[in-house]
């Protein structure tokens, strides 16, 4: 009998390693070819518990003062590619403030920090996979990467998911973003649908009147699936 | 054989980079597996991560995963480490089951837009991983044993590249 696994990804969904208009790639992505392997300890993962990491939905406040921008609703559902609702899953996040700058040692531009916002987060999902937090919209800042370059506005996600091999880490993009038609990390992925998937959408119906406009952004995780085979009869 | 995708199936969404700001995540206690208490045999591993041209990688960040001894309320399992400045990390955890003496290893950072998966083994014991490995390849994923504990270094490119994994 066979194990449940991971299916391949669909041609073009994923970025690859070496990606010759990211400066950073160059010296870290791997040179030999991955070697496939069955899973066996990926096959299994940690799980999460509330009471050890706690959950901090509100991103938009810091001691209950509010953070300047423009304040936002991000909601959505994280299932796997049967469509499976992945629950009870962590969802660790953080993003630039509104003028662009990350709270972060490292980040040291000459633009202002927001001593009520940090832009971390954590949220777990619910038994039908669906999160939901409030942040501010981050602002877009120039990088080092090219001459003149700017990283579109984006949240970074961490995932978990059911199984070791399930794990992603991503970003999510604003829809109408002029900036991710030239942003080496977003054109990465070759497939335009993949890319897509990764700009969330403006939703009137998320959107709550004088509070927040909101966003849909779904995340389809790696299940493990016992799958029809090549070549089984 | 291949496992086959149904055409009605939703692709995973695209990974992208953990770029260079990640570390609000990287809570130092979250590299000591053992902070909640748990008792067994203690492991000590540390390593550097180094780049193509040899330069330490300071800003991965290095996640673990081992289902053996068995996750509990004192013990997750799991550990993530920030690299410094001379591409060092260090957990604590405790030894995973010899039948099965490895730890699942993801490295993220800037410069990587999907993780590298691999693992770190204690003990060639005939794994078939291991085993399908030419020699000095399978040297990359064996710690060494040194008097404060094990040793692991990776090398993401080039001469001594580390082998990464595909799930």
């Amino acid at each position: 009998m066979t194990e449940p696994t991971y299916l391949p990804f669909p041609p073009g969904s994923q970025p690859p390693y070496a990606v010759p208009n990211y400066r950073s790639s160059g010296l870290r992505a791997p040179h030999q070819p991955l070697v496939p392997i069955s899973p066996t300890i990926e096959r299994s993962g940690p799980v999460f518990s509330p009471s050890q990491f706690l959950a901090a939905a509100d991103l938009s406040r810091e001691a209950g003062r509010m953070a300047l921008g423009e304040r936002i609703l991000v909601a959505g559902r994280v299932t796997d590619e049967a469509d499976r609702p992945v629950p009870n899953t962590m969802i660790e996040l953080w993003q630039a403030n509104a003028a662009g700058r990350y709270h972060h040692v490292a980040d040291t531009r000459d633009v202002p920090l927001d001593p009520n916002f940090r832009g971390t987060g954590r949220v777990f999902t619910d038994q039908d996979g669906r999160y939901q937090f409030l942040s501010i919209k981050p602002g877009a800042y120039p990088w080092g990467n090219h001459a003149n370059a700017w990283r579109p506005a984006h949240i970074h996600f961490s995932l978990f998911g059911a199984s070791w091999g399930a794990r992603l880490v991503t970003q999510m993009y604003f829809p109408g973003d002029p900036l991710l038609d030239l942003d080496p990390i977003y054109q990465a992925t070759p497939d335009p649908d993949a890319r897509a998937r990764l700009v969330a959408a403006f939703d009137l119906a998320l959107t709550q009147g004088n509070e927040a406009l909101g966003y849909r952004f779904d995340i389809v995780l790696r299940g493990l699936h016992a799958t029809p085979m090549e070549g089984a009869r | 054989m291949r496992p086959v995708m149904r055409p009605t199936m939703r692709p995973v969404t695209a990974s992208q980079t953990i770029g260079p700001f990640w570390h609000p995540l990287g809570d130092p206690a979250l590299a000591d597996l053992t902070r909640f208490g748990a008792t067994g045999s203690r492991l000590e591993l540390t390593g550097c991560v180094l780049d193509g041209g040899g330069a330490p990688v300071d800003d991965a960040c290095i996640e673990i995963w081992q289902d053996t001894p068995p996750a509990s309320p004192v013990f997750p399992g799991w550990g993530r480490c920030a690299t410094g400045a001379s591409g060092r990390f260090g957990f604590v955890t405790l030894a995973p089951d010899p039948s099965a003496p490895y730890l699942a290893v993801a490295i993220f950072a800037r410069g990587l837009v999907k993780p590298l998966w691999t693992r770190v083994y204690f003990a060639d014991t005939g794994d078939p991983l291991l085993a399908a490995l030419p020699a000095a390849r399978r040297q990359t994923l064996l710690a060494r044993a040194e008097p404060a504990g094990w040793r692991w270094d990776v090398r993401l490119q080039g001469d001594g590249e580390t082998v990464f994994l595909e799930l």
